[in-house]
């Protein structure tokens, strides 16, 4: 079990309220991404959870039951840290068992779950190293190892990535989500990279100054942001977000188009501009156009090599039915 | 550093630093060395002609040899043992955000600043003087008769005055030593259910291993030659007689520089010993 509830839970800093009020239900065995800008209070959050900082006003439910004034030890949610937190002068097997030391598990049980958590996680060899002598993945998967020993209720990660290499956090990203479909218990999260939060999540909460922007499954929050700010945050590249007359035509204040909902046509586009820096990955180009007529600059994304270089003139047509619409407050038009 | 031709010019750089702090040790160990085989009085007739291991016999056989080193390992082990414990609870203490941070630290480290000859005579005339002395006072004012401190309990008020005077650079170390903990491994610790006393003893007692072998071996290499506090105080009675200043007596009071000269050699073999015994014991931190 590990259902988390927090009602009207707010946070502050001396004066500075961080979290306003704030309601959120995080289900059992879900994969809920904490996801925002750096400073949004996505971290704080998670501490919130964690019990490492006290909450200002409101509570915090852990399976229906009240947890607000429950040490971090006895909530029994387990965190791995975006530092890893390894203890550097304790072997891999002394940090992995270090929980269950603590909490008077007996010898042969603590022997099991390290041998169980070292071969789910790959660690058999390296049991007998000391942190120092890890690679950064290896270290990261201690500290998963260290957290799943405790069987908690749900697991709680504060971007336990965002220390590792691209192609190492790729690979990590997947193990992450195996032990997830694996073990089926609550993980919570947190990250800045949207990347992530698409790829992994159940359900993404998305924050913004210690607000919740929008919560809702990865393609909900891609295909209908509620306002301008999750249209601009989730998607890679970013939506095109155009103002002024341009959206004056289709009764909005803003309207936005996705980089890879823009087609680009021989001749007689809606927009013609010209290309300024083609980015060409192989399997996409995303091309940045300039001069269309709007107020802003363009990305449009197109599917392989396409053969346009700086300077290049380039029509656009944006797909009619992708177009988002949002009113003078930033909402959603429906 | 990495051609051959800046090796050569950084060794070249580096000499005259390097035989100036050499001559610096080996002229006197080596003047040590030649007088500790010569019978030498200097207001006795002077230099009266070698003497093999005489001086070194005469030396080690006196009465008054040992009870001279374990004074000065009674003084070094009570000091290290003060300060490191002190040290570590005062550094936990100042890493506490309080208000006046800064000023408190500076007060802290103030004793450091001290000489030895004026701590020392400050702790023997102001607060261990059994009539007009601060302790006195506090002794009469609950209705007990004050302690002759430096009489009654001498080695205790000389370990006092030395780790009053070294515990600042204890703390100093193990304060900063502190603040570069990781708090998220305290955290990860809390959350593993690990209660204050185990988070200190499991995370930052091993964290501080690197810095209290460093106070230990460095304060170490100073203890072994206290001589202010102990010449300012008792002039070595009261069982008060370390080496260093056994080797004073035989040298300056008794004007025979031979005898000096073997027991200063004693005195280097000694913090040989102990030298090897230390790193021994907490040398191996050192490497990790």
């Amino acid at each position: 079990m590990g259902q988390i509830t927090l009602q009207q839970v707010t946070k502050n800093f001396g004066d500075v309220q961080v979290i306003p009020p704030l309601d959120l239900t995080i289900e059992d065995g879900e994969f809920t991404v904490f996801v925002g800008p750096s400073g949004c209070g996505k971290s704080t959050l998670l501490r919130l959870i964690a019990g490492l900082e006290d909450i200002t006003s409101g509570t915090i439910l852990i399976d229906g039951a009240d947890a607000t004034a429950i040490s971090p030890a006895k909530r029994g949610l387990a965190m791995v840290f975006q530092s890893y937190a390894l203890y550097p002068h304790m072997s891999v097997r002394k940090n992995i068992a270090f929980p269950m030391r603590m909490a008077g598990v007996d010898k042969a049980e603590q022997d099991r779950r390290i041998e169980q958590a070292a071969t789910a996680l790959n660690l058999t060899d390296y049991l007998d190293r000391r942190p120092g002598q890890l690679s950064g993945g290896q270290r990261q998967r201690v500290a998963i190892g260290r957290a799943i020993v405790r069987e908690p209720a749900a697991f709680l990660f504060d971007e336990p990535l965002s220390n590792l290499d691209a192609a190492l956090r790729v690979g990590m990203r997947l193990e992450i989500s195996e032990l997830h479909k694996r073990l089926k218990t609550t993980m919570i999260y947190v990250t800045h990279d949207q990347v992530e939060a698409m790829t992994m999540a159940d359900k993404i909460v998305v924050l913004r100054a210690g607000n919740i922007e929008q919560v809702g499954s990865p393609l909900d929050l891609y295909r209908a942001p509620r306002n301008v700010f999750v249209a601009g945050f989730i998607g890679s590249p970013k939506m095109n977000l155009i103002e002024g007359p341009e959206a004056a035509k289709h009764d909005a204040h803003t309207i936005g188009v996705r980089p890879e909902h823009i087609d680009v046509v021989e001749t007689d586009g809606q927009w013609q501009g010209r290309v300024g820096v083609a980015e060409h990955l192989g399997s996409d180009t995303f091309f940045h156009v300039h001069d269309t007529g709007l107020a802003e600059m363009l990305t449009v994304r197109v599917a392989g090599e396409v053969n346009l270089r700086h300077g290049d003139t380039i029509h656009l047509n944006p797909r009619a039915d992708q177009i988002h619409r949002f009113d003078d407050k930033g909402l959603r038009i429906q | 550093m990495a051609t051959k031709a800046s090796r050569s010019a950084a060794r070249l750089m580096m000499a005259p630093a390097v035989i100036l702090l050499l001559g610096w040790m080996l002229v006197p160990l080596c003047m040590t060395l030649y007088f500790s085989f010569k019978k030498y009085l200097p207001l006795r007739g002077g230099d009266l002609g070698w003497v093999g291991f005489d001086n070194y016999v005469r030396f080690f056989s006196s009465s008054a040899f040992w009870p001279s080193v374990i004074a000065t390992l009674v003084i070094v082990g009570g000091v290290l043992a003060i300060t490191v414990v002190f040290g570590i609870l005062l550094a936990i203490l100042l890493d506490q955000p309080m208000w006046g941070q800064g000023i408190v630290r500076i007060l802290v480290i103030a004793p450091f600043f001290v000489m030895p000859t004026v701590s020392a005579l400050v702790w023997k005339n102001m607060f261990m003087d059994p009539v007009n002395g601060l302790f006195a006072h506090l002794w009469k004012f609950f209705g007990a008769a004050p302690i002759e401190w430096l009489s009654q309990a001498s080695m205790t008020s000389i370990v006092i005055i030395v780790a009053w005077q070294w515990l600042p650079f204890a703390t100093l170390i193990l304060l900063t030593a502190i603040q570069s903990l990781d708090s998220e491994q305290l955290e990860a610790a809390e959350m593993d259910g690990a209660p204050p006393l185990s988070r200190f003893g499991y995370i930052t007692l091993p964290h501080l291993s690197r810095a209290i072998t460093v106070v230990v071996l460095i304060q170490t290499i100073f203890l072994l030659s206290i001589f202010a506090e102990i010449f300012v105080t008792t002039q070595g009675s009261f069982g008060t007689k370390t080496l260093t200043y056994l080797i004073y007596q035989r040298v300056l009071e008794s004007q025979n520089v031979g005898l000096g000269s073997a027991g200063g050699i004693f005195a280097v073999i000694l913090a040989n010993i102990v030298a090897i015994f230390l790193m021994r014991i907490v040398g191996k931190n050192l490497d990790a």
